[in-house]
């Protein structure tokens, strides 16, 4: 019979257009908001969407995984005082691997002996020339430098980030990328234990 | 650390076994240089050697035509790669020459019409004169434009250094916008004695010349004009800044053009400019839509190169996601291309949807949506958590058949679709084969030529599946193939899925600095939208001497021409929808 591919069809948009009233009408019943939350949100990203799944930004943005990786940010600890530990060495990796070459880092000198110690004087991320591969915060051997989840950095002029927009505090980063962090601070207690370890052992 | 790793890849080639010095002795020679396969040719004789590797030797799809600049040596050399459609290694032949302008080498396009475009290429980029060629035009760069920018000694209007990483970047860094030391006007180079305000551009009077053969008298004697009509770089139907002249015979297209190159940003040149593991971010920056087959393709050729297995696991999560964005693709094709039909959205939003689905799973897995960047040489970056691998299930068993099942149910049996699309000739196994023609264009025309079946690449020889082909290359055809394709993906995820073992992720140690020994590789994988082929050249420095892609899409344009003349203007979108192009990675 001609047309029926065509009625076929139809009944597929016509199924799609009840589901999201279908939809919303069970999440009432249910007592829950399928809108404006969390739930809501987490659900029309799943396999069970139907009907309308579209999130409606800005009011309503989508849960970003915690691999989620935008322009780098550098971390530092806090230390007694509220003073910036800053991770960073300066040694100079990320700016070597990164592949737009938006990382320009300056190396602090001793000023009486000349040496270099190890911590950054300057540290820049042309943010406009960041490709957000990620490359530096998968290389840095000190998780100095850590991808961030800010992504709306509209301006109207040029983002070129110094230190102080840079710098960010560990407890930030435990905030964005829990699951990372406790792993790495696993690591690192481990390594500071074997390295005592280690220590007490040549001692003895 | 030691990993169950697949097997080492035998070095590539294999090509040995084919007796061209014998066939021509004194004229055919063995590349004997470390790391290099395949056989040199005598400049002269290329054409006729070119034949009997055709006709004799059974090599009927050329793959891909480039030139690698050997400066040190003051040579010039053109790389030519030839498949056999039923399958099996590669021929790889090579033309040196002196690298003394003017380079000339005979163009093999009435042997392989295919290497039209790519030897535009070639001499656009490198110089290369290819003596016969009909339409030898540049093509990514403008006309006018001064110098061939993938010479070594060609240096680009910001340039800095050579090689990354540059030295101004640390340990003294100071931060400097490039334009502030490179003013505007001083960052072009313009021919000696050009005067922009006495500059009439001449690219468009050659194009409108190469159309001017199609040019006939009309039959009955009646005067007819026929016009030429440009459709895009601007137009809502191109996939993007593509432009194509077209010669009209009333509505029947006469003559057809592409005009590419309006996104060309040099991407080899870039390449060339980075270190190896710099360019994975890159190439996905190529087929935007499926930057895990880019990375894919990329990480085998350098794999080849250095010689280094990979994680079993890294493996299957390579299919998977490989597999998974094919899927996305096909998807987002059929949506399309009910678009450029007039079907305004219904069909292209509900594979949106899907897709978005499948982003989603790129996005927990690599931290980006479709620049993934997630593979490393020897494996992956991070490995899929069990949440996640539950998340791909649901998928693969459940969401994605129902959903193939209920696109289908929207449109393969709809009248006014079948209609349109119906015997509507897109293009036949002799012609696309000749003009190199690779994906699923060429398996809806009834080759079946797949390369995850015809030179297998990562663990694709351990899953069960067709190669599905079409019988008659209608547009029909070219529509249901992507359904099939679909079917066929999750089968072999839905293995993947199942088989895929515990274990480490990388072979490797992380390591920013990879070690590649001096040597060429080819490595081709079979992309959603035709064969996709990285041809990279090391000299054992930490920086690629060449890099090469081979997109598909470049290549499969070749053949537009052909596919249209004698069709209305009206099937010329649908025709190009076809083709399933990407400009990122046609233009690069």
């Amino acid at each position: 019979m001609y047309g029926k591919g065509i009625l076929k069809g139809l009944s597929v948009t016509w199924k799609r257009f009840w589901d999201t009233y279908l939809e919303d009408i069970s999440w009432m019943l249910s007592g829950k908001k399928r809108y404006f939350t969390e739930e809501g949100i987490r659900h029309r990203s799943s396999k069970h969407t139907r009907g309308i799944f579209t999130v409606q930004y800005p009011e309503e943005q989508l849960i970003t995984p915690e691999e989620f990786r935008f322009v780098p940010f550098l971390v530092y600890d806090e230390g007694a005082e509220g003073k910036k530990e800053v991770r960073c060495t300066s040694c100079g990796i990320c700016a070597k691997v990164c592949p737009p070459q938006c990382i320009w880092i300056v190396r602090s000198n001793d000023p009486n002996t000349g040496r270099p110690i190890p911590e950054p004087t300057e540290f820049y991320i042309d943010a406009d020339i960041c490709m957000n591969c990620g490359f530096c915060s998968e290389y840095c051997p000190f998780d100095a430098i850590k991808m961030d989840h800010d992504f709306d950095i509209a301006s109207y002029s040029r983002n070129v980030y110094g230190m102080e927009k840079l710098l960010k505090p560990a407890s930030y980063y435990a905030g964005i990328r829990p699951e990372n962090y406790t792993r790495e601070e696993e690591a690192r207690k481990a390594k500071e234990a074997a390295k005592a370890a280690k220590a007490a052992a040549k001692a003895a | 650390m030691t990993a169950p790793a697949s097997t080492l890849r035998e070095p590539q080639g294999g090509a040995q076994t084919v007796d061209l010095v014998q066939r021509f002795p004194g004229i055919v020679s063995v590349d004997e240089r470390p790391g290099y396969t395949g056989f040199f040719v005598e400049k002269d004789k290329l054409v006729e050697v070119a034949t009997a590797i055709r006709d004799e030797f059974g090599f009927d799809l050329l793959t891909a035509v480039t030139a690698v600049d050997y400066l040190p040596d003051n040579k010039m050399e053109v790389v030519y790669h030839a498949y056999k459609t039923t399958g099996g290694p590669g021929l790889v032949f090579r033309v040196q020459v002196e690298r003394v302008d003017p380079i000339e080498v005979p163009s093999l396009i009435d042997v392989y019409p295919g290497a039209d475009l790519q030897e535009r290429e070639a001499w656009d980029l490198f110089g290369i004169k290819f003596t016969g060629h009909p339409d030898l035009r540049r093509i990514l760069m403008w006309e006018g434009y001064e110098g061939h920018p993938l010479r070594k000694d060609w240096q680009e209007p910001f340039f800095e250094e050579d090689f990354k990483p540059f030295k101004s970047r640390w340990p003294e860094g100071k931060h400097v916008l490039a334009e502030e030391k490179n003013p505007f006007k001083d960052n072009l180079k313009f021919p000696q004695d050009f005067d922009p305000e006495k500059w009439i551009p001449e690219n468009d009077e050659m194009l409108y010349q190469s159309l001017k053969r199609y040019t006939v008298e009309s039959e009955d004697g009646m005067g007819t004009d026929r016009i030429v009509v440009n459709m895009g770089p601007q137009h809502p139907s191109t996939h993007g800044v593509f432009r194509a002249a077209i010669t009209l015979d009333g509505e029947t297209i006469a003559g057809l053009k592409p005009v590419v190159g309006y996104l060309h940003r040099n991407h080899d040149k870039i390449g060339e400019r980075n270190t190896f593991l710099q360019n994975m971010p890159y190439t996905d920056r190529l087929d935007y839509f499926n930057s895990m087959s880019n990375n894919l393709a990329y990480a085998i050729t350098v794999e080849k190169l250095m010689n280094i297995p990979v994680a079993e696991r890294a493996e299957y999560i390579r299919v998977i996601m490989a597999e998974l964005s094919r899927i996305q693709n096909h998807l987002v094709f059929i949506g399309m291309l009910l678009n450029d039909l007039g079907a305004m959205y219904t069909p292209a939003l509900y594979a949106f949807e899907e897709r978005e689905l499948i982003l989603d799973i790129f996005e927990e897995v690599s931290g980006a949506r479709m620049m993934c960047n997630y593979l490393r040489f020897g494996g992956v970056v991070r490995d899929v958590t069990p949440n996640l691998m539950h998340k791909i299930k649901d998928l693969v068993f459940d969401r994605l058949p129902a959903k193939t099942d209920e696109m289908e149910r929207l449109l393969s049996e709809n009248e006014v679709l079948v209609s349109r699309l119906q015997g509507v000739k897109v293009v036949d196994a002799e012609t696309a084969i000749k003009y190199s023609v690779t994906g699923p264009v060429l398996r809806a025309a009834g080759v079946p030529y797949d390369l995850r079946r015809a030179d297998p690449y990562s663990i694709y020889d351990r899953f069960d599946f067709d190669v599905v082909t079409r019988p008659s290359g209608d547009m029909m055809d070219n529509y249901l193939i992507r359904v099939d394709e679909i079917r066929q993906s999750l089968r072999i995820l839905e293995q993947a899925v199942k088989q895929i073992p515990d274990g480490p992720i990388n072979s490797q140690k992380p390591q920013y600095q990879v070690r590649v020994p001096a040597g060429e590789a080819y490595g081709r994988i079979e992309s959603p939208k035709g064969e996709l082929a990285f041809y990279v050249v090391s000299n054992g420095k930490p920086n690629p001497w060449r890099y090469h892609v081979r997109p598909a899409s470049f290549v499969n344009i070749t053949c537009l021409e052909q596919m249209c003349i004698g069709t209305k203007i009206a099937d010329f979108v649908a025709l190009l929808g076809m083709l399933d192009i990407v400009m990122g990675e046609l233009d690069r």
